[in-house]
């Protein structure tokens, strides 16, 4: 078994001076999908963003054996980690085409970059109608597609996705779904899922986490979470 | 007739400088929410240092460049160690840093080159263009290198890899630092590029207003009042506004109150906007803050 | 605040007054001016003070009111022949007009509209003061004198001596003014504005007024200082009045301490005594030296940002409050909160805060 892509151990995350995280273990397997389930407000997005680098935190966090803790977002970014933020982050006062140029900021070689363009248009052949288009005026489903091709623009080693459904009709999501499960098995990317709709999420993982309040209530494979009595109190409340 | 269209040229020869200051303030403001006040501080104390280095026997044009390439420097150096430990304090703490950079621009180059006014060189001399009558040939070469700029910035940032990252980083830090965006970096290049642009304008400016330290006091006003018109989040538009505060100033100056009460035009303009356009001819919407 | 720092802060001020009505009959001539002077530039921080670091507000700008009060005496006394006991607050109320019309545009978006505006506004003055079309009223370039009042009623005051107390007075009037404007109910709606304008406005605070009317007041307060500025130095010109003044009256509340009105009279001491210093440098270092308050100016604004942003007087407060707590420790459980002179000087210091 080789080494986890992703490997946490004893998260702690702050807002300032509030603590949000309380000592989070986990891990993401190499070409693995793991999904972060939890009710609102449990964490999950704070997780996220204490992965990336955007807020404060503590704790052991490894991506391919190298410790990541300290360092900033841009040089996270930088190691691969493509995090593709709630909101889908798109900078919408700029085009499609200028969206996806800047995933690829970074990069330097030009003909990957050029083969990764063509690679995205085939999952979402929406953004290639839409190239010179200010990104603001695509519909939800579109800018979902276009955070997800710009963080693939980056080659990543592992995605992070905060809610890649909130908001999204259910073909739409299905889409979404279907592709980056394709993603995952043709191009062995890692996948973190972020999802409050935990069937569509354990569908696609091989493991899951549920967080409650900052903490870890859960994990395991997805198939044992997907009949955990847990989950369903959680969300269903009984 | 004749007199009016001299007007008119000649303001646009001291407009576009107003242009290109605008341009200037506009893109700090896009990346920072800041208007720096020090800008034509800064501007002038680079305009000195030309002067300085003609005054060793430098030609024209390498002085020029040398000047641009060290105001970029110290634009960067500045952000990195004034600008930077306040971007997390409120707006006035910002406002009164800027001002005392301004002041201590003021009195640097005050101490270095005395408060005498003097006279700056043009490296366009002698004949006007084409036969032009109605513009020297220093107020065609102003407009001209002002167009110039306007032209190559336009270029920067919309068509290099740089440029499309620095207007990433202005609209959205937080995207940008997830693509690997260095957006520190980006803030400073910004002053960087500010603070050459300032230069040029200073350069362009002083053999029309001669150079003394207080020389762009009024430069600057003007400059706000053409931001402010044109919309102080759009920059081609604010370079706009700087055009036409240029030649209003003029207009109103040589037809209307005269010349020696031009600068209240200036706020007239600002204050004008505010009560009847606020977020300029080009801006977005400004929603009335609380 | 416990009974026993209240009648501290009584103490020193009285102790403050006392000092200040004795100084005329200490000193005299060219200091005694000062005097006046540092009296009436304290009259101008606490309007801008309040302004700012109350309100939140910044304004580049509070040089022209100064001039306006300063005109507006100077024409309504030498040209109209009013008493400068009339044309003084004339002017300041002219001056409150001239606040709140201009505020009432530039307040609506935000700080860095107010501060370009107030810049333009600083900027376009001494050219508008200038003007030939004003000629009749304003002298133009020359300006107007006007003549220094004597004591009335035949008191034994010369008339340096007159000014100076009258001075005072306003001062001291216009200092208690404030304090409870600051400390009462309005001065609690200003700081929620400041710090909170959502909120503020939801719990029916009408921000847009408040702010305006803010603005109109410290205008009023920069106009009477104008006004007796006029009158004590006998001249207005347009030159009295460029962009300096307005970026002194800024650094005078800066190093006083935003916000702490006991802390304007550092500031005004700071502004009036800085340029005299350089100017005896001239003497020894020559025309350079003309640069030195520039540079001081502004390398204060900055430091002071960055290690004081409370000032002198939150420095001083600081440093007192530091000494006072280790001299509290070394005595266990007896509390003197008022012994040491050092935790006098912070009440002192401390006695214009209104939180």
């Amino acid at each position: 078994m080789s080494a986890p892509m992703l490997e946490v151990r004893g998260l702690k995350a702050y807002y300032g001076s509030a603590q949000a995280l309380f000592g989070l273990d986990f891990a993401v397997e190499k070409g693995g999908v793991t999904a972060l389930l939890g009710a609102n407000g449990a964490g999950k997005t704070t997780t996220l963003r204490a992965l990336s680098g955007l807020i404060r935190r503590e704790g052991d966090i490894r991506l391919q054996g190298r410790p990541i803790g300290a360092l900033s977002a841009e040089d996270i970014a930088r190691l691969g980690v493509a995090h593709v933020p709630d909101g889908r982050g798109t900078f919408t006062d700029l085009t499609v085409e200028e969206n996806l140029r800047l995933g690829a900021y970074v990069r330097s070689d030009r003909s990957g970059v050029r083969r990764d363009f063509d690679r995205v248009f085939g999952y979402f052949p929406q953004l290639a109608e839409r190239r010179p288009q200010q990104a603001g005026t695509l519909s939800g489903g579109e800018q979902q597609m276009l955070a997800i091709s710009r963080a693939l623009l980056m080659r990543p080693n592992l995605l992070m996705l905060d809610e890649p459904s909130f908001g999204l009709a259910p073909l739409v999501v299905a889409e979404i779904f279907r592709i980056l499960g394709a993603i995952n098995r043709d191009e062995g990317v890692s996948m973190l899922i972020v999802e409050q709709n935990a069937s569509l999420a354990l569908d696609l993982a091989d493991s899951a986490l549920l967080i409650e309040t900052g903490r870890v209530a859960l994990s395991g494979p997805s198939k044992a979470i997907r009949v955990d009595d847990a989950v369903r109190r959680a969300y269903l409340g009984y | 007739m004749n007199e009016f269209l001299h007007q008119l040229a000649s303001g646009l020869a001291l407009g576009g400088v107003y242009a290109i200051m605008a341009l200037a303030l506009v893109m700090i403001y896009q990346a920072t929410q800041l208007v720096n006040f020090a800008q034509g501080e800064m501007a002038m104390f680079s305009t000195y240092f030309a002067w300085k280095l003609m005054d060793m026997g430098w030609p024209y044009w390498r002085a020029f460049a040398a000047t641009v390439l060290i105001s970029f420097a110290g634009g960067v150096v500045i952000e990195r160690l004034v600008v930077r430990p306040f971007a997390k304090a409120p707006v006035l703490a910002s406002v009164i840093v800027f001002i005392g950079l301004a002041l201590i621009f003021n009195a640097l180059a005050g101490w270095l080159y005395g408060y005498s006014v003097t006279s700056f060189d043009t490296p366009f001399s002698g004949r006007p263009w084409f036969g032009n009558v109605y513009m020297s040939a220093h107020e065609s070469g102003a407009v001209a290198v002002s167009l110039c700029v306007l032209a190559l910035v336009y270029a920067f940032f919309r068509f290099t890899p740089l440029g499309l990252a620095m207007r990433a980083a202005a609209q959205n830090p937080v995207s940008s630092r997830l693509v690997g965006i260095r957006v520190g970096w980006m803030l400073a290049i910004g002053w960087g590029l500010a603070a050459a642009i300032g230069a040029i304008a200073g350069m362009m400016a002083a053999p029309i207003v001669y150079l003394d330290p207080n020389m762009m006091a009024g430069i600057l006003l003007y400059s706000f009042a053409g931001a402010v018109l044109g919309g102080i989040d759009s920059p081609f538009g604010a370079a706009l506004g700087g055009f036409a505060v240029g030649v209003l100033e003029n207009l109103v100056g040589a037809y209307a109150v005269g010349a020696e009460v031009k600068l209240s035009v200036a706020l007239a303009i600002i204050v004008g906007v505010l009560v009847w356009r606020p977020s300029g001819l080009f801006g977005r919407r400004l929603v009335a803050r609380v | 605040m416990s009974g026993s720092s209240g009648s501290q802060r009584f103490a020193a001020t009285l102790a403050v007054l006392a000092c200040a009505l004795a100084f005329p009959f200490l000193a005299s001539g060219y200091h005694l001016y000062q005097g006046a002077q540092v009296l009436i530039l304290a009259i101008a921080l606490l309007g801008l003070n309040l302004l700012t670091g109350f309100n939140g507000q910044i304004s580049l700008g509070h040089g022209a009111f100064f001039a306006i009060g300063g005109y507006g005496a100077a024409i309504l006394t030498a040209k109209f022949g009013a008493p400068y006991w009339l044309a003084i607050p004339i002017a300041s109320l002219v001056c409150f007009g001239a606040g709140f019309l201009f505020g009432f545009p530039a307040l609506r978006f935000g700080g860095l509209y107010l501060a370009l505006a107030t810049f333009a506004l600083a900027v376009a003055t001494p050219q508008i003061l200038a003007y030939k079309g004003f000629d009749a009223y304003t002298g133009g370039s020359q300006g107007v004198t006007l003549v220094k009042p004597h004591a009335p009623f035949g008191l034994p005051l010369n008339a340096d001596q007159w000014l100076y107390l009258v001075c005072l007075f306003c001062a001291a009037f216009l200092y208690w003014a404030v304090r409870n404007l600051a400390s009462g109910r309005i001065g609690r709606a200003l700081i929620a504005i400041r710090d909170q304008p959502i909120a503020a406005e939801a719990m029916g605070v009408d921000a847009a007024l408040y702010k305006t009317t803010c603005f109109g007041v410290s205008a009023l307060y920069a106009g009477v200082a104008g006004g007796l500025s006029a009158v004590a130095v006998g001249f207005v010109s347009p030159e009295s009045f460029e962009l300096p003044l307005s970026f002194a009256f800024l650094v005078g509340i800066v190093v006083g301490g935003l916000a702490s009105l006991g802390g304007v009279i550092f500031g005004a001491l700071f502004i009036e005594f800085v340029p005299n210093l350089a100017d005896q440098l001239t003497v020894n270092f020559g025309e350079s030296a003309k640069a030195l308050p520039g540079a001081i100016y502004g390398v204060l604004l900055i430091l002071v940002m960055f290690l004081m942003p409370t000032g002198a007087a939150g420095a001083a407060r600081a440093a007192a409050g530091a000494v006072a707590r280790r001299l509290r420790s070394r005595r266990g459980a007896k509390i003197q909160d008022g012994g040491s002179a050092a935790s006098a000087a912070a009440k002192y210091g401390g006695k214009g805060e209104a939180t």
